[in-house]
């Protein structure tokens, strides 16, 4: 806040007061702001790739498990492929697979989550049994025995196979927060005067939630680009897409951990890391916000 | 008179019979609960559930599914060992549902035929023996996660804003963050190649005999155990300590951890038996599901130490694309999962009257 009164009328300051509230109270958290940055700096990564990294990341360029030189920034793989060029390529992919299946999962999550606790009688006893059946049956071993199925599983299809297993937590999180405010006198209100049920739902009962949406949101995109790199590092993914995921694959493949290039294992692990911080950073931030008893300062 | 000769007695453990009558009320409250039968009957849709997939996902797959899974083995595999194969799994000429029956025979048997991976080992042997390590290495793991994480939430509750909460706190959300395989494989790297300080790869020295009555054969059993133990353990730590923080400062707000303080009790009795005993119900149900996702993970640790459970042996299936191994493994842990999480309600029923 300090920085920000020192230069009232400066350009800065004219953004800052014209961002929705939420926004600034998002920004304004520590933690949120370093996970928004984070963030920001991977996609900016993945939207300049080629203009970052010219060099082909499937092209044999120099001599196998070249360790890290001017040239080859992060040195090379075993085929001789660029490490840095392979990063920086697969970052687009990650994050893709990340956004697009938690975003689909949410959605999924939404509509059955606040249709089963809108609903209730019969529609939520089936729609929280099937919620609980997903939550309690194993994820990944499920996930695995369908993706071997499938050959040479793309990004597109490790998104799809992710999705089917993955809404049902935020489900069951956001079933309990519709059933609290199911009652709420505005819900009631709107009902008497009568709004159809999509519209109190979408209307009336999602805008109450939204806090608890992005978390979930958040913390769905994290599963999913913890799972892809999972399901790529075990070979499950095709491993000739490059993803961070099918680095680590190709590093352990090739026995990386023996010959001690860790320069092709630590830069996709720590990227990874990095992103699982910076989405659990912008989740602690919402947390503090709409909580404020949890905040540790 | 009669309470002077019965006091001695009473006072002898074994025939005490308020212990006595205490375990018989935990027994009649356990087979009288109708929450857990309500669950137990949700346990067995689940599997039910689980099974049925099972049978339904190859079937659904693009394709013909018998040319899909079986078409590899034609020709490396004895004809008729393969058809016996096919019939097991219900690959049957015939309509759905003859299948669908044929199939559920073979579940309720547990007869999953012969493995092809390991062609003639019954698929049971195969997954029988690799649960024994699964079980052992993450039964010890979640316990030992959520015992040392729900402490720790503890004491960063009872400090909130202190040095211990405000530097766990950070270091908890980062273990949640990091890929469970990325923290096993550095460890590997460093102290299994780097520094040779631990074994990389299997549980035992395979060097010794199998005797489990030998000192030599345990200790290598608990060496080969600890490192993919500890990577477990540290990256698992997260979930209970956040989960146990956050229920433990709803209750600290409560009026009788108020009313403890005034009466002058101490710090620490007010701490564990007051505030903690109070918080930690509700993350046992956490501890449940996330016994599911330690063993969905330990899937990948298995791997990266080459550790001979089932996540292991799911990997070596796959790349065989042994089609009767991976569809009984995953059963298995399914199967192993849900009786964890029976196992979670039933403690539930015995620590909290209210469940009843």
């Amino acid at each position: 806040m300090a920085e920000i009164s020192a230069l009232p009328s400066s350009l800065p300051f004219r953004l800052w007061v014209r961002l929705p509230g939420w926004a600034r109270s998002v920004l304004k958290n520590k933690k949120s702001l370093v996970g928004i940055l984070i963030l920001v700096f991977f996609f900016a990564v993945a939207m300049l790739a080629s203009a970052l990294a010219p060099v082909d990341p499937q092209r044999m360029v120099g001599r196998p498990h070249d360790p890290p030189s001017q040239k080859y920034v992060l040195g090379t793989t075993r085929q001789g492929q660029d490490v840095f060029s392979q990063m920086v390529h697969g970052t687009g992919t990650t994050l893709r697979v990340g956004f697009v299946t938690g975003t689909i999962v949410m959605i999924i999550a939404i509509a059955v989550g606040l249709t089963a606790g809108f609903v209730g009688g019969f529609v939520d006893e089936s729609l929280s049994l099937i919620t609980n059946i997903v939550l309690v049956i194993p994820g990944l071993p499920l996930i695995l025995v369908i993706a071997s199925l499938i050959d040479n599983p793309g990004p597109d299809t490790i998104i799809f196979v992710l999705c089917l297993t993955g809404w049902a937590y935020g489900a069951r999180v956001l079933r309990s927060q519709t059933l609290a405010l199911r009652h709420a006198e505005f819900v009631e209100a709107a009902r008497v005067s009568g709004e159809p049920l999509w519209r109190i739902i979408a209307f009336e009962i999602l805008p109450n939630m939204t806090s608890l949406v992005v978390s979930s949101w958040i913390g769905a995109v994290l599963y999913a680009i913890l799972a892809e790199a999972g399901l790529s590092f075990i070979g499950l993914g095709n491993p000739n897409n490059i993803t961070w995921g099918t680095i680590l694959y190709w590093a352990q493949n090739n026995q990386a951990l023996l010959t001690g290039a860790w320069w092709t294992f630590i830069p996709p692990g720590i990227a990874i890391s990095l992103v699982g911080l910076a989405l659990i950073l912008i989740n602690y931030g919402i947390d503090e916000i709409t909580n404020p008893r949890l905040s540790s300062s | 008179m009669t309470r002077a000769i019965a006091k001695p007695a009473a006072n002898k453990p074994s025939d005490d019979p308020t212990f006595f009558t205490k375990a018989l009320d935990s027994v009649y409250a356990i087979v009288n609960s109708r929450f857990l039968r309500r669950r137990f009957v949700f346990y067995l849709v689940a599997a039910f559930a689980a099974i049925t997939l099972n049978f339904l996902i190859p079937r659904l797959m693009p394709g013909d599914p018998v040319q899909l899974l079986f078409a590899r083995f034609q020709g490396r595999l004895d004809p008729r060992a393969f058809e016996a194969i096919k019939a097991q799994f219900g690959f049957v000429e015939g309509p759905l549902l003859e299948q669908y029956l044929l199939y559920l025979r073979s579940i309720v048997t547990l007869d999953f035929g012969p493995s092809i991976m390991g062609f003639p080992i019954p698929v049971t042997q195969v997954i029988f023996n690799s649960l024994r390590w699964t079980l052992m290495l993450m039964g010890i793991a979640s316990v030992m996660s959520y015992v040392i994480g729900t402490l720790l939430g503890v004491i960063a509750a009872w400090r909130r804003g202190n040095r211990i909460d405000t530097t766990l706190l950070p270091i908890a959300s980062v273990l949640g963050a990091f890929p469970y395989f990325f923290i096993a494989l550095l460890a590997v790297y460093v102290l299994g190649f780097q520094y040779d300080i631990f074994p990389t790869s299997h549980a035992y020295d395979t060097g010794i005999s199998q005797d489990w009555s030998s000192p030599e054969y345990l200790w290598s059993v608990v060496y080969h155990m600890l490192l993919p133990l500890i990577t477990i353990v540290i990256t698992s730590l997260g979930g209970p300590l956040l989960g146990m923080r956050n229920n433990m400062i709803g209750v600290l707000s409560q009026d009788y951890i108020v009313m403890a303080e005034a009466k002058g009790l101490t710090e620490r009795r007010i701490m564990l038996l007051y505030a903690a005993r109070n918080a930690v119900l509700p993350s046992l149900t956490a501890f449940a599901m996330s016994f599911g996702f330690l063993v969905g993970g330990s899937i990948l640790v298995e791997i990266v130490f080459s550790y001979p459970g089932m996540g292991y042996t799911l990997l070596l299936a796959i790349n065989a694309r042994d089609y009767p191994v991976m569809q009984g493994v995953f059963l298995m842990i399914t199967a192993v999962v849900l009786l964890a999480n029976f196992l979670v309600d039933v403690s539930y029923v015995l620590l909290d009257p209210r469940a009843r």
